[in-house]
């Protein structure tokens, strides 16, 4: 067993867990944060996207112990005071979700795209970073959409999705 | 996942001693491969040595044409490095196209090498660009790395902490991704050094892992340009055929990726 302690969406959080505990299930479990998903056991669905100390990383594949004395943002950490997060608000206006099981991950991956890429965010990229993110639902023409009219909103990109 | 021990090395003479006291240790990097692996009980070490807090393993240096990379330094790290971008591009097109970002936020360039997946992209990098495996107890050339699938010249407990190479004057990698899991389903990098010594070390098609293509290696040397592959014959006998493709189909896309390399060096 071990005992870890971690900022969790701005708050320290500590907690007792075996050492092979999976951080999605130290996050889902042990501090009651459902909204990250486990979509697949093989590290390719992207539904358990988080941020690790400012970038994405599927938490399926990464043991909590590994995040230790790390700063980790949920889905649950973008809303501030009530208002949905740009790229929350991007995905309800522009219907970027079906069921919304993969939704959490691909909003904590839109935010991270985001954050790189800036201005140079343009149709191309957002599809070629998708990449570790599966959407049985939406066919993400939607999802791409919501993301580039984020990333035109938060000031990033070039151009907007009409 | 079976039960493991955890532990976190801060420096490369650490870790070598915390896995020496385990049963069944394991290096742990990134974590992208071993997870996985041991997520379906395909591996199942005792202890877990982490290797993402050793500093001495991580980053980039680069000074005139030599290059360095701390085996624990990131695909993302390696993507986005200017200084390397500056000497070797290619080597940075090749970690972007690694996986998707996630993986590449957290998988190394040590890890991805020292597992030598027959389908993984670095390999073929470390061979054409004849690169040094440096480990914390000598240095190994890459020709003599790479032993076969998933098998490496390390000993046990050894510990990759870089590789060095010095830059080519060209060089570029292309692959064609596995439309499912973006791992090579054949990729060749191609290098050209200014004495006119041409490597070619192709991925995701030798039933032994990355090998050297001696055929394409002799045309480029002569005349380096797309059109000096269309001759060279591609035997596919010591192909991998498997349910994505056959060795006939392999033996075809060395060519193919061979030729969009060298146009892109
Ligand atoms: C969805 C997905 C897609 C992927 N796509 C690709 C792809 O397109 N191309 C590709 O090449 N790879 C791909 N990978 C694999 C990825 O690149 C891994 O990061 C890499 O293979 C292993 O690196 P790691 O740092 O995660 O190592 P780990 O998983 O931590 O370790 C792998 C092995 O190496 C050993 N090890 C690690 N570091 C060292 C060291 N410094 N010295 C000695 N031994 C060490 C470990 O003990 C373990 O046996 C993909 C992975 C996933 C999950
Ligand atoms: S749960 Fe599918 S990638 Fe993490
Ligand atoms: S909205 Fe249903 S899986 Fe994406």
């Amino acid at each position: 067993m071990a005992k870890i302690t971690m900022t969790v969406n701005g708050r320290q959080v500590s907690g007792t867990c075996d050492d092979r505990t999976l951080l999605v299930h130290f996050i889902r479990e042990n501090l009651g944060l459902t909204g990250t998903h486990v979509g697949c056991d093989t590290s390719q669905c992207g539904a358990c996207v988080i941020h690790m100390d400012g970038l994405s990383v599927k938490s399926c594949s990464i043991l909590a112990v590994q995040a230790a004395g790390s700063s980790i943002t949920t889905i649950e950490g973008l809303a501030k005071d009530g208002e949905l997060h740009p790229v929350q608000a991007a995905f309800k206006a522009h219907h970027g979700l079906q069921c919304g099981f993969c939704t959490p991950g691909m909003v904590m991956t839109a935010v991270d795209m985001i954050a790189r890429h800036g201005s140079g965010l343009d149709e191309a990229t957002v599809r070629y970073e998708l990449e570790g993110n599966i959407c049985r639902c939406t066919g993400y023409h939607n999802i791409v959409k919501a993301i580039l009219a984020a990333a035109a909103e938060m000031g990033g990109a070039r151009q907007a999705a009409e | 996942m079976y039960e493991t021990n955890y532990h976190r090395a801060s420096s490369v003479q650490e870790a070598v001693k915390l896995i020496s006291g385990a049963a069944e240790g394991k290096y742990l990097a990134g974590g992208m491969t071993l997870i996985a692996t041991m997520k379906q009980r395909l591996a199942a070490p005792s202890d877990l040595v982490d290797l993402r807090h050793i500093a001495e393993m991580k980053g980039i240096t680069v000074n005139g044409r030599s290059v360095r990379i701390g085996a624990a330094t990131t695909h993302h790290d390696v993507a986005s490095s200017v200084e390397l971008e500056a000497v070797c591009p290619a080597i940075c097109a090749l970690a972007s196209h690694i996986g998707d970002p996630h993986v590449r936020h957290m998988g190394t360039i040590g890890g991805s090498i020292a597992n030598n997946d027959p389908a993984a992209d670095y390999p073929a990098a470390m061979l054409a660009l004849d690169a040094t495996i440096v480990t914390n107890s000598r240095e190994i050339a890459a020709a003599d790395f790479f032993t076969g699938l998933f098998e490496t010249a390390l000993n046990d407990d050894e510990i990759i902490t870089a590789i060095a190479f010095e830059a080519p004057a060209k060089a570029a990698y292309r692959k064609f991704p596995n439309p499912a899991s973006r791992y090579a389903m054949t990729g060749v990098f191609v290098a050209r050094r200014d004495n006119g010594d041409v490597r070619v070390a192709v991925t995701g098609a030798g039933s032994n892992g990355v090998f050297r293509h001696q055929g394409m290696e002799s045309a480029l040397a002569g005349n380096w340009s797309p059109d000096a592959v269309g001759n060279v014959s591609v035997d596919a006998s010591d192909l991998m055929t498997d349910l994505h493709a056959s060795a006939a189909y392999r033996a075809n896309l060395i060519k193919v990726m061979t030729k969009r390399a060298v146009a892109a060096a």
